[in-house]
């Protein structure tokens, strides 16, 4: 009963924070909120004994996501333009939820023993990873061994998603010193 | 926020706390929750804190962008060699058994390998995030700054003109 006191509360939070995220107009409320939103499911995650996703979610989600937000708040107007609401897209999207709704209902219950996803190749890691890998934690063992190919793929793509960003936004580089001297250079041509 | 005595004295305790946290989280990750992304992401937070509080000139001081981008390619390198060592113990790419004296010590010794190679990436990853996007509003300042400078010096009339579109532009 009060584990499920608590789903619902965190749940309605949740739902309240997204709501709130969507009626908002100024932008930093809206980050706030969307670190908030995090924060809290983060804590549903630690109620279905989901620790490192937790973990994962807490850290980025509601941590850098919302600085790298503020950093590009500075940069752009405090407040949303004011828009009317494109149907066709939230008729799309409230359709969406509701077949995601019907679907739910034919899922197997949380922590049923008999769920597929329960019986293909989770029950050899479990064993598997006190047997042959010796780690009390079944994620690490998983994440770095087992799945270790999607975790260095994993790792890849934050890599090629860094160097994509450094190279449009140029952190690191100064060209615009040479640019303007080179423009300079140009139009002294042009006008010459 | 860099005049705040308070914050600044209550960060420069946070700062090592949290770098220490990231390494228990880093190297604790065989035992409790945690492994590589989420030490990564908690170790550049000690970067991004003392860039927000002591300013993004120092914190580019402490964690200098070469370094930086070599910190980048050095996890993912270290992630991929730990594969390529075991191929060469005669193993298939990524296991781990061959790395050590028996298969148990060898898992353990590729696993803190290939996570301290994810922190490591995604640690520096976030940190070139963060200093990038911080760093627009100093860099589009200093380009208006300067456009500003051209256009005060008297150019020729063609010259003004141009520069202004430029300016529109970026």
């Amino acid at each position: 009963m009060s584990g499920f006191l608590v789903n619902a509360s965190l749940i309605s939070l949740l739902t309240l924070i997204a709501i709130l995220a969507l009626r908002l107009h100024r932008l930093f409320a809206v980050v706030m909120l969307s670190g908030a939103f995090s924060l809290v499911a983060a804590t549903l995650f630690v109620v279905l004994d989901a620790v490192d996703v937790a973990f994962t979610e807490a850290a980025v989600g509601a941590g850098i996501s919302s600085i790298l937000a503020l950093a590009t708040l500075s940069l752009v107007p405090a407040e949303e333009k004011p828009h009317s609401i494109a149907f066709v897209p939230a008729f799309l999207a409230l359709a969406t939820a509701l077949m995601l709704a019907v679907a739910v209902t034919d899922l197997p219950a949380f922590g049923d023993v008999n769920a597929p996803i329960h019986n293909h190749v989770a029950p050899e890691f479990i064993k598997g990873s006190a047997e042959d890998i010796g780690i009390p934690n079944v994620v690490t063992s998983v994440l770095a061994s087992y799945r270790g190919y999607d975790t260095l793929g994993e790792t890849v793509v934050i890599f090629t998603a860094a160097i994509a960003v450094l190279l449009v936004l140029g952190g690191y580089t100064r060209p615009h010193r040479r640019k303007i001297k080179s423009r300079k250079k140009g139009e002294d041509k042009n006008a010459g | 926020m860099q005049d705040d005595s308070v914050i600044r004295v209550v960060s420069k305790v946070m700062i090592p706390t949290v770098m220490l946290f990231a390494l228990y989280v880093q190297f604790h990750g065989d035992y409790g929750p945690g492994g590589g992304f989420q030490a990564g992401v908690i170790f550049a937070s000690a970067f991004v804190l003392n860039a927000m509080i002591f300013g993004l000139n120092r914190g580019r001081h402490v964690w200098p962008a070469n370094l930086n981008l070599l910190a980048i390619c050095a996890g993912v390198l270290l992630y991929g060699l730990t594969g390529i060592a075991s191929l060469f113990l005669g193993a298939n790419y990524l296991d781990y058994d061959v790395l050590g004296a028996t298969a148990k010590s060898g898992q353990h010794i590729g696993i803190l390998l290939v996570e301290f190679g994810v922190g490591l990436t995604v640690a520096s990853v976030m940190v070139a995030l963060f200093f990038t996007f911080a760093g627009r509003l100093t860099h589009i300042r200093l380009m208006s700054k300067m456009q500003a400078h051209e256009e005060a010096s008297p150019p020729a009339s063609k010259t003004k003109t141009k520069a202004k579109k430029a300016g529109g532009r970026s």
